[in-house]
């Protein structure tokens, strides 16, 4: 193994299932439901996914999700934006804890 | 995977086309031929990277009035209720109008593949008067609602004189109910990629343009990109050839077969030699594996007789099939 991540293991996923088969079935029958057309599209979903890929920094989920954007007829101008999203939550996350911050250090100081 | 392969991108050694129909158990044969496609030449104003017959503006492929007129011949020798007029650029051969006066009395239903930037190029009126005389359909080029994935695949400036076209299609009637006259687009991936469904894409479509431009039209098509041409080339220099027909092969769907448009149109081309469909005519892969002259023929090919395949059929059978 020359690196930990391989793309070539990308499209071995249902491998996961060879010894805990049921628990690799009830997975993907869910999985699958998710991403199925319901209120949202096909395609705002994967948008999402895309976004929360980022956020998770999934490169498996990054490439199968930029893949399937495309392939649902969104275009690089709202996927970037989709990343942004997940750069701003991310982002939003770590700067909301500054008030904790600034609250210890409130009660510390003079 | 050897040297040349990395460099290239290529497929580790797909199954033949023909090896997964016998492994299918599936026999690709001819129905009823219903549709004569006629690709009258590869003169083009646009050099589109996805091109699988590297149309462009230097080609001097284009059909001559007298094959034009033995294409006329077979089309009401052969009973065809469509005839679907491809290129190029159809806009482009100066004996269009004249075909589609030889063809109108023979067919139903007259189809012209249009760019939607060729007909602008000086060629309006003249071509208009004779596409809403015949109520021609006209087919249109529009991979994407995206300028720049427009733009990539087809050229700079295109996307906004697409839609400049296309409002001025709307105001000849085309795309507007009522009328008689179809405006139905195209939809091709800007990549090596899938298309999206065609319903979902067409319902989108249909919304982004009216709410954004005013644009109205009637159906929308999703084809996948063959590996042929221009195409397959980008293919091949990008590394992107083995992923992309890998996935055509892991995508193949044997119920795709039946609605296969092979089994329905004969193509021909614009020296008058016929073909199963403009994806083998790309290829030079004649119909019955022999160069069978328009002239020759007093009918459409019999159902029943087979189909010539190449490993490119598998982008007509991925998934939902695209045809």
């Amino acid at each position: 193994m020359e690196t930990y991540y391989d793309p070539k293991d990308l499209p071995k996923f249902g491998e996961i299932g060879k010894d805990a088969p049921e628990l690799a079935k009830k997975f993907f029958e869910y999985y699958n439901a998710v991403f199925a057309e319901g209120e949202l599209t096909e395609r705002e979903k994967s948008l999402i996914a895309l976004g929360v890929a980022h956020a998770v920094q999934c490169p498996y989920c990054i490439d199968a999700y930029t893949q399937a954007c495309l392939e649902k007829g969104s275009n690089t101008e709202e996927m970037t934006e989709a990343v942004h999203v997940a750069a701003a939550i991310r982002g939003g996350a770590s700067l909301i804890h500054g008030l904790q911050m600034r609250k210890v250090s409130d009660k510390l100081s003079l | 995977m050897n040297q040349a392969s990395i460099e290239t991108g290529s497929a580790l050694a797909i199954a033949p086309f023909a090896t997964t129909l016998a492994k299918n158990k599936i026999s690709l044969t001819r129905d009823k031929t219903t549709t004569l496609q006629i690709n009258i030449g590869f003169l083009c104003n646009q050099n589109c990277r996805h091109c699988h017959v590297e149309a462009g503006p230097k080609s001097d492929k284009i059909m001559d009035a007298q094959t034009a007129d033995a294409v006329a011949d077979f089309a009401e020798a052969g009973g065809f209720s469509t005839a679907d007029i491809t290129g190029g650029a159809p806009e482009m051969n100066p004996n269009l109008s004249h075909l589609i006066e030889k063809l109108a009395p023979s067919v139903s239903k007259i189809i012209v593949r249009s760019n939607l930037t060729a007909i602008s190029n000086g060629k309006w009126d003249g071509l208009m008067e004779i596409f809403q005389e015949h109520k021609v359909t006209i087919t249109a080029s529009l991979p994407s609602l995206n300028k720049s994935q427009t733009d990539a695949q087809r050229g700079s400036g295109v996307y906004e004189k697409s839609l400049a076209v296309l409002k001025k299609l709307n105001g000849e009637g085309y795309g507007i109910e009522g009328t008689g006259l179809e405006l139905n687009f195209v939809s091709n991936p800007a990549g090596a990629f899938l298309p999206p469904s065609q319903a979902s894409l067409e319902t989108r479509f249909r919304s982004d343009l009216k709410r954004k431009f005013g644009i109205k039209f009637n159906n929308l098509y999703t084809f996948a990109n063959a590996p042929l041409g221009r195409f397959e080339t980008w293919l091949k220099d990008s590394g992107a050839y083995g992923k992309y027909m890998d996935r055509l092969v892991r995508e193949f769907n044997p119920c795709s077969v039946g609605g296969l448009m092979c089994r329905y149109l004969v193509s021909i081309s614009w020296e008058g030699y016929l073909y199963d469909c403009d994806f083998n005519l790309a290829c030079d892969l004649p119909l019955a594996g022999r160069k069978i002259h328009v002239s020759e023929m007093t009918g459409p090919p019999a159902p029943g007789s087979p189909i010539v395949v190449g490993d490119h059929c598998y982008t007509c059978c991925a998934g939902a099939g695209f045809t």
